[in-house]
């Protein structure tokens, strides 16, 4: 790269043709045409998405608003602004998912996609489904409830947490804008080598892949870092350890997870980067490269992520058991035990997703049985929710739904786990749509389900109105029997011998239930649609559906006890807790909302604008990496350590609420509650739940 | 001196602060499990290293590029700015003095230069033998390695610099005090890697 270059390609490696119409315009074929109009379309969809973006806040003249916002450094704004990240990206990965249906229904007659864009289908739907859907979502849920579970004003470090944010938006702009500029990868969301080195894969697409997962990737170490560190140090007086709500444990383990999952994969990332960009050979074919250590390192990370997934959704199926059962979660001990082994053993059995790839049979057996061990404590966890709902006066609400839906779903989907764990029955099955539909089994009814749950169950606390009871049944029931049409015929194919990720095939038995699948994809669609119009018809209909005064579902730890929406300090006073369940303690012993005697000073961190400079850095950083842009590779390097360098001269960081507005503030919502009347669980979904709950004792129904 | 309770792991600040000691609680834990989220990330290159150290493809090996008389002067070098920042951590709790607390670390970030020169030398005279990383898998996995530790010394320089930058503008308040203490962790973090690196690779390899 000399000066002359940088001159010359100013741009680097960014052409007209870089553009999604540019082949169907030059090359006019049907395939062309057909690729290059949807392609185009998508496009279209991200450029006219922020141009109208752009022009609404320009015109509701917003901007200060949206600034305050991206700056803030609570937690509560950060978790929200995580999870609208991750319902933008669920939407693509839906409609991808959708299309990848489609063309294998008609995959007989070879369907309508290029299998190049085929390619770039499957490997973004993964990438955005686990990195910029699912670690977004729970990583906002904890950032939102988790710190108020635990009786805190915000997490450790604030800044951090808006840092981390930063990192996961620029990764999540860089897969949007692969849509307009050039091509995704297309060698999957795990992207082996050497198929994914520079001689087999010219273009920008692993590129994409690369910095997009080191920026997200970057992000979960920090906010693994910061969680861990709140959980261990920011608890309010009185809350041991074994006094945590579940939630918070899971939020704990997930947390541990990230610190010692993530770094295997940034250096995977590393060096398949430096095998792309400066000849590296960590796992090219030639000069001792050795592509096994790639698959060693990402499944390093790539199996605990997994579990990273699914902690925290366990933890709010806990939640809901209990809630919505009125009683105090059976097997606390047991669950959190089982948590923790799960933890443990998630880093012992990486191997085998790659059992057919050449180790010996004693390895395989070895890794086998450590993947089958796991069944054991999920399995106490399934009984320990059962448990709870047991003799429990359980109220069908929408998270309700979703957890009877997990449960019984979820057991078939560790079932077939427990069948792939074994080699003998891997090699069999082994990169065939069995696969596909085991892990979408786990991974939707555990992970999705529970954070969809969660988010109807914390909605009203965040927002301070409920959501849409009716719709929100529709999409619970549209996704539970979507799902099972989408994947249950997956597992028949697969057993019939259909390879994963085949834009076509040639065996006419196959497409029945391909048909069947694709159905299963539309009712999912649907499930989406249902979903974002809940929220559409909820804003709509707020005010009959406020809830103020907190707790609109009789909850049982500390995030209840507070207003809806929480006031940005948490807590007017740090609740002192002598127990599990401090809320429901409170209610029983009259003292939940007492008036304090003083009110204190409040101490804040101010606003900071080190989150959205590391995103765009980070986000043009990268982009310059991808299109060899030097220039701007430089240029945004220097400005990231350089804002670095000059918030560590920064003195002047927090702000003084003062007692008076504290009081006044808290004085406001007790007086809300005083006016309230109490409703009882069996009118909690109507308009007269206006967030102050009867208290149901706790146990069993007579 | 034997009533002192440990606030977190490592050299605490101690009575003599009261407020800033409270206050670097929490951060001093958190470094620590930065810390250790940046030890796996070593730990995974060592694994690299280790099973790539066979993968010389026909090219030259250890024993033709490395130089165990640079890398032992390398290692004192190292050594000895441990020490002078143990030092100036010293000056930090006991004497509360920014002027003697300077030169310490000025006294290291010579001494991590002097380290970072005699490493460049290294690379330098391994290129010139042919050693490059595009070599083969075994420089690869060579490069990835003590460069890494190369660049967070680098990184940890440049951060002293800013230190002294902050301690000159706003002399020793619980910021500086706070950053002080990160870093030290983070210096003898770098020096305890690098010790794994001249066992690992140097003696190992050279043996």
């Amino acid at each position: 790269m000399s000066a002359d270059d940088i001159f010359q390609h100013p741009l680097g490696r960014l052409q007209w043709s870089s553009l999604p119409f540019w082949n169907m315009v030059h090359h006019p074929t049907t395939e062309n045409l057909i690729n290059g109009s949807i392609g185009g379309f998508a496009a279209s969809l991200v450029v006219i998405g922020a141009v109208v973006t752009f022009a609404l806040i320009t015109r509701y003249r917003k901007w200060r608003v949206l600034w305050e916002w991206v700056t803030s450094v609570d937690h509560k704004k950060i978790g929200i602004m995580y999870i609208v990240i991750a319902f933008v990206m669920m939407a693509r990965a839906v409609i991808e998912a959708w299309l990848m249906r489609l063309q294998q229904a008609d995959g007989l007659h070879g369907g309508f996609l290029s299998p190049d864009h085929f390619a770039q289908l499957f490997s973004t739907h993964g990438t955005i489904m686990i990195f910029f859907m699912a670690m977004p979502f729970l990583i906002g849920i904890i950032n939102y409830v988790m710190p108020q579970q635990i009786g805190a004003r915000d997490v450790s470090f604030p800044v951090l947490n808006s840092i981390s944010l930063g990192l996961t938006a620029a990764g999540a702009a860089l897969v949007m804008v692969s849509l307009v500029l050039g091509k995704f990868s297309t060698g999957g969301w795990f992207g082996y080598p050497p198929y994914t080195e520079a001689n087999f894969s010219t273009g920008v697409g692993p590129d994409y892949w690369i910095w997009a997962l080191m920026l997200s990737g970057l992000g979960s170490t920090f906010t693994g870092i910061n969680f861990a560190v709140t959980v261990y140090k920011e608890r309010c007086p009185g809350m041991k350890l074994m006094h945590m709500p579940l939630f918070t444990w899971t939020a704990l383990v997930t947390s541990i997870m990230m610190i010692f999952a993530m770094p295997p994969l940034t250096v995977a990332m590393a060096q398949l980067a430096l095998d792309r960009y400066l000849g590296f050979h960590f796992f090219t074919n030639a000069l001792g490269g050795n592509m096994m250590n790639f698959a060693n390192l990402f499944w390093l990370f790539g199996h605990p992520e997994v579990y990273i997934l699914i902690m925290p959704s366990f933890g709010i199926y806990s939640e809901v058991a209990s809630t919505f059962s009125g009683k105090a979660l059976f097997g606390y001990r047991s669950l959190v035990m089982a948590t923790m082994a799960i933890a443990i053993l998630s880093f012992t059995v990486w191997l085998h997703h790659y059992f057919t790839m050449g180790q010996s049979a004693n390895i395989n057996a070895v890794f086998g049985i450590a993947s089958m061990l796991i069944g054991i404590p999920t399995g106490v966890k399934i009984y320990d929710w059962m448990l709870t709902m047991f003799r429990g006066r359980v109220r069908f609400t929408v998270p309700m739904v979703y957890l009877i839906g997990f449960i019984l779903l979820f057991v078939l989907g560790g079932m077939t786990g427990i069948l792939l764990a074994n080699p003998s029955i891997d090699y069999q099955v082994h990169n065939t749509v069995f696969l596909v539909a085991h892990f979408h089994n786990v991974i939707i009814p555990g992970v999705l389900f529970g954070l969809i749950a969660g988010y109807h169950l914390w909605f009203p606390k965040a927002f301070g109105f409920r959501l849409n009871e009716r719709w929100g049944m529709i999409s619970a029931l549209c996704w539970i029997f979507g799902f099972m049409l989408a994947f249950f015929p997956l597992y028949v194919l697969g057993l019939m011998g259909l390879p994963r990720r085949s834009v076509a095939y040639a065996q006419p038995a196959y497409v029945p239930l391909e048909i069947v699948a694709f159905v299963g994809a539309v009712v999912l669609v649907v499930a989406l649609l249902a979903l974002l119009w809940q929220l559409c018809t909820s804003i709509r209909d707020r005010d009959e559906n406020r809830v103020f005064a907190g707790d609109p579902w009789d909850g049982r730890s500390l995030e209840w006890a507070n207003a809806a929406p929480a006031p940005e300090y948490n807590f007017a006073v740090i609740p002192v807790v002598k127990g599990r369940d401090a809320f429901s303690t409170a209610k029983e012993e009259g003292t939940a909302f007492n008036r304090p005697a003083a009110y204190t000073d409040i101490e804040l961190p101010k606003n900071s604008a080190m989150g959205p400079i590391i995103a765009a850095t980070g986000f043009l950083l990268a982009f310059g990496l991808v299109w060899h842009i030097w220039w701007l590779v430089i240029v945004s390097f220097v400005a990231a350590i350089a804002s670095m360098i000059i918030r560590g001269f920064a003195r002047d960081t927090t702000r003084i609420i003062s007692a008076d507005e504290v009081r006044k503030e808290h004085q406001h919502w007790l007086d809300a509650v005083a006016r309230a009347t109490a409703v009882s669980r069996a009118v909690e979904t109507g308009s007269a739940n206006t967030g102050l709950a009867q208290h149901e004792a706790n146990g069993a129904s007579p | 001196m034997s009533q002192e309770t440990f606030k977190y792991p490592g050299l605490n600040l101690g009575a003599g602060h009261s407020k800033d000691d409270d206050a670097v609680q929490t951060t001093m834990f958190g470094f620590w499990v930065f810390l250790m989220s940046d030890a796996i990330l070593f730990g995974m290159v060592f694994a690299t290293y280790v099973t790539s150290v066979h993968a010389t493809a026909g090219g030259p090996g250890p024993k033709d590029l490395y130089d165990i008389n640079s890398v032992f002067i390398e290692t004192l070098l190292l050594l000895a700015s441990s020490f002078t920042f143990g030092m100036a951590s010293l000056a930090l709790k006991y004497k509360h003095s920014a002027p003697r607390l300077v030169t310490w670390l000025i006294v290291t970030l010579l001494l991590g230069a002097a380290f970072l020169g005699f490493e460049t030398h290294d690379f330098l005279t391994m290129f010139a033998k042919g050693g490059s990383p595009e070599r083969s898998g075994f420089l690869s996995a060579f490069f990835d390695l003590v460069p890494l530790h190369g660049l967070h010394v680098t990184g940890a320089s440049i951060w002293l610099v800013c230190m002294i930058g902050q301690i000159a503008r706003y002399g020793l308040d619980t910021r500086t005090k706070l950053g002080i203490m990160r870093l030290a962790l983070f210096w003898h973090f770098l020096d305890i890697v690098w010790i794994a690196i001249f066992t690992v690779v140097y003696l190992a390899g050279l043996t």
